[in-house]
């Protein structure tokens, strides 16, 4: 019998199917490496298919709605804020929020300064508060350029800051991590946490943007 | 385990050396000079331990600088500024 493996329907191979590449991009030196790397781990039992994949599950689960979490109880609560410009890693803690290796710094925006974090060297980012960076975040536009003309770069996000308003870059080169604490915005006074936290965007915890008008 | 050798407020310059290996001191603040702004704690050294070697756990400091110190094309205030995290044996007094 010939075998079935169209919707149409049986038929004979009196033609060609044409081949598609499993692959459609060349993968490129690293991704190779990685592969490599985690075929051996896995075949040497160093670790298994499933705690790769759990992680990645993990990684994937992670978004900025956890930040703004933090973001929003800071807002309510002046002793929290305190504590977590003190001591971000032991704020986040308090609401359940792991950093895992590092440290977190959280950096509070003012009237008179804001705060734009990059990290010049990778891609260094707060993912247990903000899931995977943005492609943008890791593109080498934005590494140099943040560091070297942040005004420009905020003016291409739509923020422009006025003279006076000091310019605190921050890079990210080893262990600590890094939030920005945007302004809340006016007009919030009646606002709950809930309420708060749906204002505070992943571009506003960066710096390339202010938080949300309600 | 030695004492931190900078406290906050201490002014001081990032060393001019290009070693090499996997340096985590990025070359554009290497020769500047800044300010102290906290003691992050002690880290591993990451130029050991990019190799798998562990031993040292050095001071690591954040460290601010003014931008027109770091540029000189600079375009943005006075008060604008850079902080970059560095660990201890990249810095010296100024």
């Amino acid at each position: 019998m010939s075998h079935d493996h169209s919707p149409s329907g049986p038929h004979d191979h009196d033609h060609e199917h044409p081949t598609l590449p499993d692959r459609a991009e060349e993968i490129g030196y690293h991704q190779r490496l990685g592969e490599a790397v985690r075929a051996l781990l896995i075949e040497k039992g160093v670790l298994t298919a499933d705690e790769v994949r759990r992680q990645i599950e993990k990684m994937d689960s992670r978004s900025p709605a956890i930040g703004a979490r933090v973001v929003a109880r800071a807002w309510s609560d002046p002793a929290f804020k305190a504590r977590l410009l003190a001591d971000g890693t032991a704020a986040c803690r308090e609401l359940g929020i792991e950093m895992g290796a590092t440290n977190l710094v959280v950096v509070e925006n003012e009237p008179a300064a804001h705060n734009l974090i990059v990290c010049t060297l990778c891609s260094c980012y707060p993912r247990a508060l903000l899931g995977l960076p943005p492609d943008w975040y890791k593109s080498r536009d934005y590494r140099a350029r943040a560091v070297r003309e942040p005004r420009a770069v905020l003016a291409e996000f739509g923020t422009v800051l006025p003279a006076g308003t000091a310019v605190r870059v921050h890079d990210s080169t080893a262990d600590m991590r890094y939030l920005v604490l945007p302004l809340r915005p006016a007009g919030t006074e009646a606002l709950d946490e809930a309420a708060l936290a749906a204002l505070v965007t992943r571009d506003s915890m960066i710096g390339v943007a202010p938080a949300r008008a309600p | 385990m030695s004492a931190a050798r900078f406290r906050p407020g201490d002014p001081v310059r990032v060393r001019r050396s290009d070693p090499p290996g996997h340096i985590r001191t990025p070359s554009y603040i290497r020769g500047k000079p800044g300010v102290i702004e906290r003691l992050c704690g002690r880290f591993g050294n990451p130029e050991e331990l990019a190799y798998n070697r562990t031993g040292s756990v050095l001071p690591l400091y954040r460290v601010r600088f003014a931008q027109r110190t770091v540029w000189p094309d600079y375009r943005g205030g006075d008060g604008d500024s850079i902080d970059v995290e560095i660990f201890e044996h990249w810095l010296e007094p100024a």
